[in-house]
This record gives C-alpha cells, structure tokens and sequence, in this order.
C-alpha cells in the first residue's frame, strides 16, 4: 500500500545531541516527508525519545539543523513547535490527571483560543461563543475515536488503554501538521493495538496528517509505516522502507538480534 | 427525590458549560443567595453580621485568591496574609491621598497594587516548585509587613502604625451600619466568586490545571509557563488584595502591618485544605468552617463542662479539639468540604432508590 508522500517537511542533517559527557544522539540525519508514516525503531536506550524532543524543541542538540519547511529552525521552544503545528503524545502518559477527559482535550485548543483572562472571567458574548465553538470540534475528535461515554469522567480513573486513547485525542485537537506519537501501542492488548493502528491510520488518512511514530512492535511497524529509520546507540544504522530495513544486515544484528 | 435530572436534557453546548446544569441546583442556588443577600441583613443581628457573616465572606475571597494559586495553578504560597496586607494599605492610601476617590475603584486599584507585587514574587516560580516556592513566598510575606512597618509613609506617619479605615460611602451613601456593609461584602464577593468561577472553567483555568498536573505536556501544547504562573500569582493576588481591603474597610476598621501576620496565612491554607483544594465553593465552606468552629468550640466547651475545667485548659482543650477535627478531616476526606458535598449530591440523585 503506497501512499503518495509529498515534500520534505522536517529535514534533520548532522543532529548530535550531549548531556553533559553522555552522548544521546550521535549525527543523525533523516528527513520526513508530508503526509507519510515514518517510525523510529531501535532497542532501548538508542535514543529514540530523544529524537521526537529535539523535533519538538523540549531537547536542543548541540551540534546539526533542523529544517522546517525549507526554513532553518533556530533554537526554539517548545511553545514554537506547538505554533508550527506540531503536537506529540508521551510515552509515560501525560495527560492531566485532575482534569476531564473533555477539559484535557480542550486544552489541545489553547493555541487557538484568541479571548483574554478578562472575557474569560466575563464568560458572556465572545468568550462563551468561543468555548462552544471549539467544543463542536472537539466533540468530532470525542466522535472520531469514539470516547464519548467518557467525556466527562476524570482522566486519572480512566484505564490504560483510554488514557493512551484521551492522549491521541488532545493531540490531534490541535489539528497538527506532525502528530509525534511515542509508543502509542506500550503495554496493550492485541484489540488495544489493533484499534490505535485504525485510529493513527484514519489520522493519516482523514486529516492528511505526517506521523513520526515510535513503536517496538515490529508487526505494526512494518504494517504501518512508509519508511522507517533505526537508531542504535544514538547512531542511524538504517532507513528506508519497512521490507529494506528488514532484510538489512545491520539492523539484524543490532536490533532483532544477531546469531550466536 | 426531589434532586432529580430526569426529563431535562440539555439541547446545546452552550447549555452543557452552564455552573449549574440541573435546574433544582439553580432553583437552590438563588434561594441561597436570596437568603444571604436579602433576608440575612433584615434579620441577623449585629453580632452575627459584624462578628461572623462578614468575616466569613472576606475570608472565602482571601481563601478563592489561594485556591486560584495553589488549588488552580499548582503553586504552593505561604503568603496570602501579606497581599492582603498590600490590598489593605494600598486602598488606604488611595482613598487618603487622591481627592475624590470612590471606595470601588479604590478597591479595584488596592487589587491591582496586591496583584503587581504578587507578579513580582511570582518571579521565583519560574525556577523553582513546591517546598521551595513555598519557601520564596515565606520570603514575601515577611518581606512586605517588614515594608510597611518599617516606611511609616504607608500608614500615613501614625505614630503606633495602626491605621483607621475612611469611612465607606459610594455615590453620597455611608456605609456605616453593619447591615450596609455586609451587604457591600456580599455583593462583591459574589461578583469577584463568579467572575472566578467563570475563569476556571473557561481556557484559562484549563491552563492554569495543565500547568499544575503536568508541566512538560502544557509546554508541549503550547502554554507559557511564564505567562500562565504569572497571571494565577495576579489574580490570584487581586484577590486577596480585595479581600485585604474588605478586611480593613467593612470588617475590623482599624489595621496594622503585624496584623497580616503567618498565622493569617496559614489560617487562609487552612481553609482551602479542609474546603477542598481546586474549588470555589471549598473556599466558602472552608472560610465558614473555620471562623465558625472556633466560636462554636467556645459556646459549647463550657456548656459541656461547665467551670470544672478551668478557664486556662478550657481554652487550651478547644485548640486541642480544634486541631484533631482538622487531622480528622484530612484523613477522612482529603479533598474537603467540597467533596463531600459532591459525593452528598451524587446520593441525593439516587435517593430514596439507589438500584
């Protein structure tokens, strides 16, 4: 299943990134390209997590460029990213455990919302007219990934594989141009999987939008992705598509195990 | 029985985001502010008005001005007491020093003046959390009685530094009796209650909650930490800044520095912690709890007791009784009064057949 991928949008060249004497990443180059599914597989410990901070301005790499849209990206925040339409879910969940499943979602409006504190404490004529209205598209993401019999129940009583679920939807709340989802399938079941795969598919189908994916379960890997890139150590030791980086030696070795 | 929401549904978004969704809950709601907005002046007598129903209100402004900081925003502040003290001078001040000056913007600007020098104290947040901010607002609340103690320009060169409130009168009425201002208290705090009420359900309290429980994802979403700590150290300063001016102007009349002192603070913590952290109505509850257990404790020991105990353990055995309720409380319900009301509510929806 090929699907038509566009220009380049996140071109990455020569990323090394330090803490202290610990070396993350190691000149990393690897470009995303619009509307594909790249992931980013290698065992623990290769600096995956770190790759999916540094496209979304938490980490600063000392040493490469980022380019966003043909645009050499300066050192940023993550608030930046957030503006140029990047969104990213965790993989330890990080949604907000004192708030609803609705107000969590909502808060994926934020960047949107344009009404000050001032209207806010008003809550008449403007600030109201916005609410509801960010509320209607946020109640077409509840209806897309099918949560509404949870909307208002408390994130922090919700089990595992909702909160994943509550987590995709804040996210795409935002209507990103680069969803950066980290292990989005950790710890569930076949069903729970099966489900997330429809779901990050639809995504990418219904709203067009680019997936940088981490995931360790080589069958939805492969399923899933248009190209893929491995990391080792914080070095690259491939890329390219799924069937390429599955027969290639390297990865064998290093990542699904070499023969003893 | 009667608290039942069979039948109503709700036909909009709009009517989704209301504070009270079901109609018994907005029936209830208007009879209770009727009963403390209209019947409550015409019949409380002069101790209940002076000595309790307007404290209370005061007391439940400073504690919604905390409850915005620490049970909203997630900044933990050990200086309520000391923006009180600011809102307090600075309407002072204002109403002593401008000609002319009508008791409400007075009021509006003592909030101003509490929520600049809340920013300025907020400063520290942005680098540091918890234990430690708590600290560097320990710092400010020795910091600004020291201040205003120590420049006597803040309380006009009184020699002992105590300072007498102006008398209140907005648009040629004074508000002397202590009806008229409770009445005053009422309506402002009713107004400042829903206007924070408002904030945190709308998307500025959903910053301010997405910054307390999960910093990184705010950030990540696009908040500024910077901005949203520094606007909850501001508002909720006006508060208390409010609260403070309330304090000096419709309650005890004449204050000094010394008077806004730790224990003040910590009193105010006290009232969102057995209130319910992150909620408006805890505040109320909190504040009614603790001005009134105290009175309640002295009413009822020596009836209980009798003189058999002594006046000096007889007051001693109330600050015992006093602090084991509160310990009592936390372990029983943490989230406070508010929750309890909740769970209270969610019964009552059932009742009397809850299968």
């Amino acid at each position: 299943m090929a699907r038509q991928s566009g220009d380049v949008i996140v071109d990455l060249r020569n990323i090394s990134l330090r803490f202290g004497g610990v070396k993350a990443l190691t000149d990393i180059s690897f470009d995303v390209r619009e509307h594909e599914i790249r992931s980013i597989i290698g065992p623990n410990g290769a600096g995956k997590s770190s790759m999916l901070n540094v496209i979304n301005g938490v980490y600063h790499p000392q040493e490469g460029q980022i380019h966003f849209r043909g645009q050499l990206r300066r050192r940023m925040e993550p608030h930046h990213a957030a503006e140029q339409g990047i969104a990213r879910t965790f993989q330890n969940i990080a949604l907000f455990r004192g708030m609803t499943v609705l107000d969590n979602i909502m808060t994926g409006r934020a960047l949107k919302m344009r009404c000050n504190f001032l209207q806010h404490a008003l809550y008449w004529g403007a600030a109201q007219r916005e609410e509801v209205a960010h509320r209607l598209k946020v109640e077409e993401i509840i209806e897309f990934l099918e949560i509404q019999s949870i909307r208002k129940t408390p994130v922090g009583r919700l089990p595992y594989g909702l909160q994943k679920r509550v987590e995709l939807a804040r996210a795409l709340a935002a209507e990103p141009h680069i969803l950066l989802l980290d292990e989005p399938m950790a710890g569930m079941n076949v069903e729970e999987k099966q489900d997330m795969c429809r779901f990050i598919l639809d995504v990418n189908d219904h709203y067009g939008t680019t997936i940088v994916l981490i995931e360790h379960d080589m069958g939805v890997v492969m399923d899933i992705s248009d190209r893929v890139v491995v990391l080792d150590y914080g070095r690259k030791i491939g890329d390219g598509l799924p069937d390429e980086v599955k027969n290639d030696p390297d990865v064998i070795r290093a990542y699904l195990g070499g023969a003893h | 029985m009667l608290y039942r929401e069979a039948g109503q549904f709700k036909s909009s978004y709009a009517e989704d985001g209301r504070i009270f969704p079901i109609r018994q809950d907005r029936v209830g709601f208007t009879l209770l502010m009727l009963v403390f907005g209209v019947a409550v002046p015409l019949l409380a007598n002069e101790y209940w008005l002076k000595a309790i129903l307007t404290p209370v209100l005061i007391f439940s402004l400073a504690a919604i001005g905390l409850n915005i900081l620490t049970g909203y925003a997630g900044q933990l502040s050990l200086g309520s007491a000391a923006f009180m003290a600011v809102g307090a001078f600075a309407a002072y001040n204002f109403i002593l020093r401008v000609d002319g000056m009508p008791f409400l913007l007075a009021l509006a600007l003592a909030g101003l003046a509490a929520a600049l020098v809340g920013v300025l104290f907020g400063l520290p947040s942005l680098r540091i959390k918890g234990f430690y901010l708590a600290v560097a607002t320990l710092a400010a609340q020795f910091f600004i009685v020291w201040v205003l103690v120590k420049f006597p320009w803040f309380s006009n060169h009184s020699s002992s530094g105590v300072v007498t409130a102006q008398e209140v009168s907005i648009l040629g009425y004074a508000f002397v009796s202590p009806e008229a201002k409770y009445v005053l208290t009422f309506l402002v705090v009713a107004v400042l209650a829903l206007a924070a009420k408002n904030l945190v359900r709308s998307a500025t309290g959903r910053a301010w909650m997405a910054v307390r429980d999960m910093d990184v994802a705010a950030q990540v979403i696009g908040f500024r930490l910077m901005r949203t700590k520094l606007l909850a150290f501001a508002v909720s300063s006006f508060y208390c800044g409010v609260a403070g001016a309330l304090y000096a102007y419709t309650y005890i009349g004449t204050v000094e520095p010394e008077g806004f002192n730790l224990d003040l603070s910590f009193k105010i913590l006290f009232m969102i912690i057995i209130g319910g952290v992150g909620s408006i109505l805890g505040a109320f509850l909190g504040a009614a709890f603790i001005v009134l257990l105290p009175i309640l404790l002295d009413n009822l020991v020596p009836a209980l007791f009798g003189d058999a105990l002594g006046a000096g353990f007889a007051s001693n055995l109330q600050l015992i009784i006093f602090g084991g309720l509160i310990i009592f409380f936390l372990i029983v319900e943490p989230h406070g009064l508010a929750r309890l009301w909740q769970i209270a509510k969610e019964k009552l929806r059932l009742w009397p057949f809850p299968h």
